[in-house]
């Protein structure tokens, strides 16, 4: 930053003027929107917002009903699995195509393209091929094997499964594009030194080659955890919540006491757990990331 | 065809000389080779399968689905689902079909890409080469915003919208598309505007150009791949939107998603699976043209929410 610049408001005033919306957006949607609903989650506000405060009510309702609890269960199970099949997958998927194989574009090609596509859309197809009367059970039991059982939509206990593998269907080919960026980045002479001392590949790869990618791991962290909390398209889609309640999710929840339950207070309070989830996540990453820098 | 063998002959000559040299000979078919392209082969397929099936569904007549399996290609094609899908399938009292939703999500699309890639683009530049005092803090508070999860948002966003009369109309989804579009958008800008040679810049000025002129006549020309890559961003993520456009528009006003949504999952009348699936292909068209088309270009986009400015 120039520091000679004198102060003045008038100083600089094109730039002043074209940085206007993000200002606004900065200031009075991210910052105030925030704000205003971490106060009136402490209010009993139903239909409408109202200032009638009644401290941390809202939040001992919100934990003691099961559809909450369920909500963040399910949250926690798809979030683990995502993390760590997509982070897997996508690093082995990597890891393959960059062997100077032939046809490489059109490997990444055909693995990036459900990216491309909606959660919507993902959650319905995924809702037809797991149908249990005409999908993938019934083909297999058609194929002799008639005890087969498969069908995660419609069975409470790992419906949350059957979501998560539309969702890794949709999202690995993210992870595998930015470790595929992150593993061009090596140097090949790091490649010959192993081969020389004759280490295996895979040693290479866990004990030196993903250290030194450290930090696209993490950035890829960062990207796949705000895009779980965000969880809500997909579940809409896919099973509706259902069967029940048994596919929930906190988004879900937000959403439906907001905008049909006509329960804003609970709205409000289930929002500010989440970004209270998501503090958790980006406090220590910023801090590991920027930590005394100041640099963004 | 007869590569590797010379290949082995050419070997067999360097190892009898002077030990190996140079990098090893690699037979087509070696059991690497194998594994490897097995391994990408057998995911590609997985990865391809919900595309085939969609398009075999839709092209399929209803019996023909509850008799066959869901693989298997159309014995009888019909085009059928296709046109009820379009003109024909009803959301609640509607039945004119997704057109509807598609003309909704092209009059919502259009004007957010346009407004949210200017005001990026200018604001990008003013940080990248006017800054001015404050501006860094701004500029923080909103990529820090882009992490925050949109529900804390959505309802204090439909006080402002009902504040200023926009709350269900059309205008008002654009608004809001341009405000969360703004922080991975203004990032791609400063990052790309920062990334220029700063001489460029100096010696417009020493020339006398203004905030404006320099933008215009230097910026922008120098800057076209990037707005490309901004526009497939904001097209593909808009197109695919759920969230906003269900809550800040009204059932009429529904984008495609949202109307495909209601569509599939509606609880009423006998279930079609192959209007379903025609209508999902239908919603997820837009996206994967641009998709196939723009290559290279779409994997920058995506890539730039990854790197840090």
């Amino acid at each position: 930053m120039a520091a000679a610049r004198p102060l003045g408001l008038f100083r600089n005033i094109n730039a002043k003027i074209a940085a206007i919306p993000m200002v606004l957006t900065a200031l009075v949607v991210f910052t105030g929107g925030t704000i205003w609903t971490v106060v009136y989650s402490f209010t009993n506000s139903k239909l409408l917002p109202r200032e009638k405060f009644v401290g941390f009510q809202q939040y001992e309702r919100l934990w003691g009903t099961e559809r909450w609890n369920v909500a963040i269960e399910n949250l926690l199970i798809y979030g683990a699995c995502m993390v760590v099949f997509s982070l897997v997958i996508g690093f082995v998927l990597a890891a393959l195509l960059d062997q100077k194989i032939r046809f490489e574009n059109t490997f990444r090609t055909i693995l990036l393209y459900p990216f491309a596509l909606s959660f919507i859309v993902t959650g319905l197809v995924w809702q037809w091929l797991l149908n249990p009367d005409f999908g993938i059970q019934s083909v297999i039991r058609a194929l002799g094997w008639e005890s087969f059982d498969f069908d995660p939509l419609y069975n409470a206990d790992i419906v949350i499964y059957g979501v998560l593998i539309a969702g890794l269907w949709q999202g690995t080919g993210l992870v595998m594009c930015l470790m595929l960026a992150g593993l061009r980045g090596i140097d090949q002479e790091i490649w010959k030194a192993a081969r020389v001392d004759g280490i295996p590949m895979w040693k290479t790869y866990i004990f030196i080659v993903i250290p030194m990618i450290r930090p696209v791991f993490i950035t890829t962290l960062v990207i796949i955890a705000s895009g779980i909390v965000r969880l809500y398209d997909l579940i809409v889609a896919q099973t509706g919540g259902g069967p029940g309640i048994a596919s929930d999710v906190p988004a879900k929840y937000v959403y439906d006491y907001m905008f049909q339950g006509q329960n804003l207070g609970q709205g409000f309070a289930a929002s500010t757990m989440m970004l209270l989830a998501v503090l958790v996540v980006i406090i220590p990453w910023a801090y590991l990331e920027f930590g005394g820098k100041k640099r963004v | 065809m007869s590569d590797p063998g010379i290949l082995n002959v050419a070997g067999v000559g360097a190892d009898a000389l002077d030990g190996p040299r140079g990098p090893k000979p690699r037979r087509r078919f070696s059991r690497r080779n194998i594994f490897i392209y097995g391994t990408l082969i057998v995911v590609a397929l997985y990865y391809l399968l919900p595309l085939w099936v969609m398009v075999v569904t839709s092209l399929k007549g209803m019996p023909e689905i509850r008799l066959g399996n869901i693989f298997a290609p159309p014995v009888e094609i019909t085009f059928q689902p296709w046109v009820k899908a379009w003109a024909e399938a009803c959301t609640g009292l509607n039945c004119d079909g997704l057109s509807r939703g598609f003309w909704n999500s092209v009059r919502i699309t259009v004007p957010s890409v346009i407004l949210s890639i200017l005001i990026a683009s200018v604001n990008g530049y003013a940080l990248a080469n006017w800054r001015f005092k404050g501006a860094d803090v701004f500029f923080t508070i909103l990529i820090f915003g882009a992490f925050i999860p949109y529900q804390v948002m959505l309802y204090p966003i439909v006080i402002i919208l009902r504040e200023i009369g926009l709350y269900g109309s059309l205008t008002g989804l654009v608004l809001v598309h341009s405000v969360f579009g703004m922080p991975i958008l203004t990032l791609l800008f400063r990052n790309y505007f920062t990334s220029l040679p700063e001489e460029l810049f100096k010696a417009a000025r020493v020339d006398g150009a203004g905030f404006w002129q320099i933008y215009f006549q230097i910026m922008l020309p120098m800057s076209l791949p990037i707005f490309v890559v901004a526009m497939i961003l904001q097209v593909t993520g808009i197109w695919n939107d759920f969230l906003f456009g269900v809550v800040y528009t009204k059932p009429d006003l529904y984008p495609m998603t949202v109307q495909l949504n209601n569509i599939v999952n509606s609880v009423q009348g006998v279930k079609e699976y192959n209007v379903n699936m025609a209508a999902t292909l239908l919603t997820g068209l837009v996206p994967l043209v641009i998709y196939f088309i723009s290559g290279k270009l779409f994997v920058r986009g995506i890539a730039a929410g990854a790197v840090k400015g």
